[in-house]
């Protein structure tokens, strides 16, 4: 079935200049294959659509059942430079729970 | 087992969270770091204005609202309050609370040295862009390395009671002490790259115990008084992250996962001047309420480089704002919008970037944003950037107008003419680690 990311994981977002970094975290362990499955770069890229400039690229961290993105040209310059009112990004993870994706099964919280 | 908290996570943190970190329960070091990227071009400029100015304003007052208690308690500080002027820090520390014995850590600023960096062939290439620092020499505001560990232990060997440096690595302000108390050799790449990891832990102060967290964020116990994070590090660079007994926040492995992954790149590889830390090794588990233990951690040697942290002038901008109401809030602001840019286009002023944003809309989350018919208000919300300062100070004056001219009931322009700021631009590169020669001098 579809759910927003929201339903398995968290996400908390940084910068590093006009570097947008996004963690996807499980919130538990034996959903990562599905994080790992569904949350690609190339989703992640086509989620921000024109917000990402340059290319999204992906880490694995399986012992923390996470995903660590890095999405390139992606906060108008970054820190002082940025117009943005979002200049470090702080809200792009929450940006990123919308994505839709497939889960195995209905989970209830 | 030494216990390592940190107060302070970036220049601007709460101001009580030191004192209370000192009052609350036991620690025996107290890091503190007020540094983040641009900042040294701010520093940079207030000791050109005053060559007694350019370090952390707060901190001396900080040292001697807590001065009695850390004797007392034998809390050992750390900060990388010095920002360009370490030395002219410690004296105001030390006037402020006198009787301390104060090390300060030396040899991260580079500003003078950019030159012979230059003429020895280090094109000193921005990490992003990767173009040579050549083309903004004239530019440059502040340059600084970020040292590593090693100086801070040595720092502590003298015996001081508060450590003050410029430019570090911010993990470095947590791994100094390790060092110091465990003796830990410069190629113990596992428990360096520990060190590392707990440092990076708690370097954003209470983003490890519950703040900016999703994490059952609502239910969050006390966040008024949110506990600052403790490490408790053992010789073996196992490590348990907590917070004092009876403060707000949580600790749970979840919330210190976030942490972890915040502001990450290439987990295997987290580089620092002191090793290679491997974000992939580590396990994390929760032990028992608001206590939670890392261990396992691998590191690599050390980079052959270290980087700089440079700041340079990059133009000027100014952001300009109006409030339009229901109906048709989004109508009203993209006409608004539309009428600002019709009216620079006709005055021939040139911008490196024009930026408009439709806050209440699509501000913050773009093409992610859920779907908005026709909300109760929007701001529009326009920024210019550019090279010249008349050009970016003429927009200031375009959008106040349509108060009287433009589309119905254009508000919220209380503070009038927006400011023109200077835009200082972050510039990262990498120099021969053999480059940076630190040394510690005494005061008191």
């Amino acid at each position: 079935m579809k759910a927003p990311l929201s339903r398995i994981a968290h996400t908390r977002s940084g910068d590093k200049g006009d570097t947008s970094n996004i963690g996807v975290i499980a919130w538990r362990m034996e959903d990562y294959p599905v994080l790992v499955r569904e949350v690609t770069a190339e989703r992640v890229k086509a989620h921000f659509g024109s917000l990402v400039k340059g290319r999204v690229e992906r880490f694995e961290l399986p012992n923390l059942g996470a995903l660590n993105f890095l999405l390139y040209e992606a906060l108008d310059g970054g820190g002082t430079v940025s117009l943005r009112t979002d200049a470090q990004g702080k809200n792009m993870g929450s940006a990123l729970l919308s994505m839709e994706i497939a889960i195995d099964e209905p989970v209830v919280y | 087992m030494i216990r390592i908290a940190n107060g302070q996570g970036f220049w601007g943190d709460w101001l009580e969270a030191p004192v209370r970190l000192v009052e609350q329960g036991p620690i025996d070091y107290l890091t503190l770091d007020y540094l983040a990227e641009v900042t040294m071009s701010i520093l940079q400029k207030q000791r050109q204005a005053d060559p007694n100015l350019g370090y952390a304003r707060d901190f001396p007052p900080l040292i001697a609202r807590i001065a009695s208690q850390i004797r007392k308690k034998h809390v050992r500080v750390i900060a990388n309050a010095g920002g360009v002027n370490p030395l002219s820090c410690a004296h105001e520390v030390l006037r402020l609370a006198p009787g301390l014995k104060i090390a300060v850590v030396l040899g991260d600023d580079v500003f003078d040295r950019i030159d012979e960096f230059l003429t020895k062939g280090y094109e000193m290439r921005d990490l992003d862009t990767c173009q040579p620092l050549a083309t903004i020499r004239g530019r440059i505001l502040a340059a600084n390395a970020y040292v590593g560990a090693f100086p801070i232990a040595e720092a502590l060997d003298t015996g001081a009671d508060v450590v003050i440096t410029g430019r570090c690595a911010d993990p470095s302000l947590a791994l100094g002490p390790m060092i110091h108390r465990f003796a830990w050799g410069r190629e113990d790449w596992d428990k360096l790259a520990a060190g590392t990891i707990a440092g990076h832990v708690i370097e954003c102060g209470t983003q490890s115990t519950g703040g900016n967290c999703q994490v059952d964020w609502p239910n969050l116990p006390d966040p008024a008084n949110i506990g600052y994070p403790i490490v408790e590090m053992h010789a073996d660079g196992t490590f348990v992250v907590t917070k004092h007994p009876g403060t707000g926040g949580r600790v749970h492995s979840n919330i210190v996962k976030e942490q972890l992954l915040y502001e990450l790149g290439d987990p295997e590889n987290y580089m620092n001047p002191d090793c290679i830390a491997d974000f992939t090794s580590i396990a994390v588990a929760d032990i028992g309420p608001d206590h939670v233990k890392i261990s396992g951690a691998r590191g690599r040697p050390r980079p052959a480089t270290i980087k700089l942290s440079i700041a340079y002038a990059n133009g000027w901008k100014a952001i300009a704002t109006l409030v339009y109401s229901w109906p048709q809030a989004i109508e009203k602001a993209r006409s608004a919008d539309a009428i600002v840019r019709r009216r620079v286009a006709d005055l021939g002023l040139c911008f490196d970037e024009i930026y408009s944003e439709f806050f209440g809309v699509n501000a913050v989350l773009g093409p992610a944003a859920p779907r908005v018919e026709d909300p109760p208000e929007v701001q529009l919300r326009v920024g210019v950037r550019g090279q010249d300062r008349k050009a970016v100070d003429r927009f200031t004056r375009e959008m106040i107008p349509l108060v009287l001219s433009g589309p119905p009931g254009g508000t919220g322009y209380g503070e009038g003419r927006p400011k023109v700021r200077e835009v200082v631009s972050y510039w990262g590169a990498l120099v021969p680690q053999d480059e940076i020669r630190t040394r510690v001098e005494v005061v008191e």
